[in-house]
């Protein structure tokens, strides 16, 4: 197959509990694919941070969509608020805005984006205060590194 | 050093066995989940005493090989159902987290 298209939803339940099972489950699913090691973990990193931000900082969730291509993974998050105020400042590594019972779980060390970006080749956001947040991410595919 | 050698090596309390044959490259510390995804390399150790129920994602998602708690946390027991059913390594040993470090790196560096 030349493209694989894998829609999810997160839910915002203001719990953590169940963080990480969307991203859990993205990465069975590439795996299942035939997607290299490498860039399953990759992509995993990437879905585990955006499921983290839409439990955490969204009232009703969002979506990932994660697109594979024979030579590339596209990343789609989509949520309808709040938005992020200032994106630069959220992008620098350790600026975080989480409460801290949110720091005691372990989460909020404000490395979220920064993450999302490293582990991207390509690193789009867009987000508008009020309207919501999206992000674009591509991870290009190497061979070499196949499992 | 196989998982199995290290559990039997630092005495650990194994929760969730994982796969003991797996190889233990190296090991990260950290109670923050974004630094272990960030820094924890496929096939390291995780030792923290961070015990909430997402450790057993972050392992998953990062291959790691298993989660040590140090100073003798327990996790809850939905946690450890968790680790079972990902297959995720999840131990416990009563030192604290320092002392423990120092124990795996010698003995991952040879030197136990």
């Amino acid at each position: 197959m030349d493209r694989q298209v894998f829609a999810y939803s997160v839910v915002s339940t203001g719990s953590f509990d169940d963080v990480g099972v969307v991203s859990t489950e993205i990465k069975r699913d590439l795996e299942e694919a035939g997607v290299e090691k490498d860039t399953v973990r990759r992509v995993a990193v990437i879905c585990f941070e955006a499921e983290m931000n839409l439990a955490l900082y969204t009232e009703r969730g969002g979506n990932i969509q994660v697109v594979v291509e024979p030579d590339r993974v596209d990343i789609y998050v989509e949520d309808d608020g709040p938005g992020i105020e200032d994106v630069e400042k959220a992008m620098q590594p350790g600026y975080s805005t989480a409460p801290l019972w949110v720091h005691e779980l372990g989460f909020g060390a404000g490395m979220g984006l920064p993450n999302m970006k490293e582990n991207s080749d390509i690193f789009e956001i867009v987000s508008e205060l009020g309207k919501g947040t999206k992000i674009h991410s591509v991870v290009f595919r190497r061979k070499e590194d196949a499992a | 050093m196989r998982l199995s050698d290290v559990v039997e090596r630092l005495g650990l309390e194994v929760l969730a066995r994982g796969n003991p044959e797996r190889e233990v490259n190296w090991a990260y510390t950290s109670d923050l989940l974004s630094d272990v995804m960030a820094g924890a390399q496929p096939g390291d150790m995780w030792l923290t005493i961070q015990r909430h129920m997402n450790i057993v994602a972050v392992a998953k998602l990062r291959d790691l090989t298993g989660i040590v708690l140090a100073k003798g946390i327990k996790p809850a027991q939905e946690v450890v159902d968790k680790a079972r059913e990902e297959g995720i390594a999840l131990m416990v040993s009563d030192k604290p987290l320092f002392e423990l470090c120092g124990e795996l790196y010698q003995l991952l560096r040879g030197r136990g």
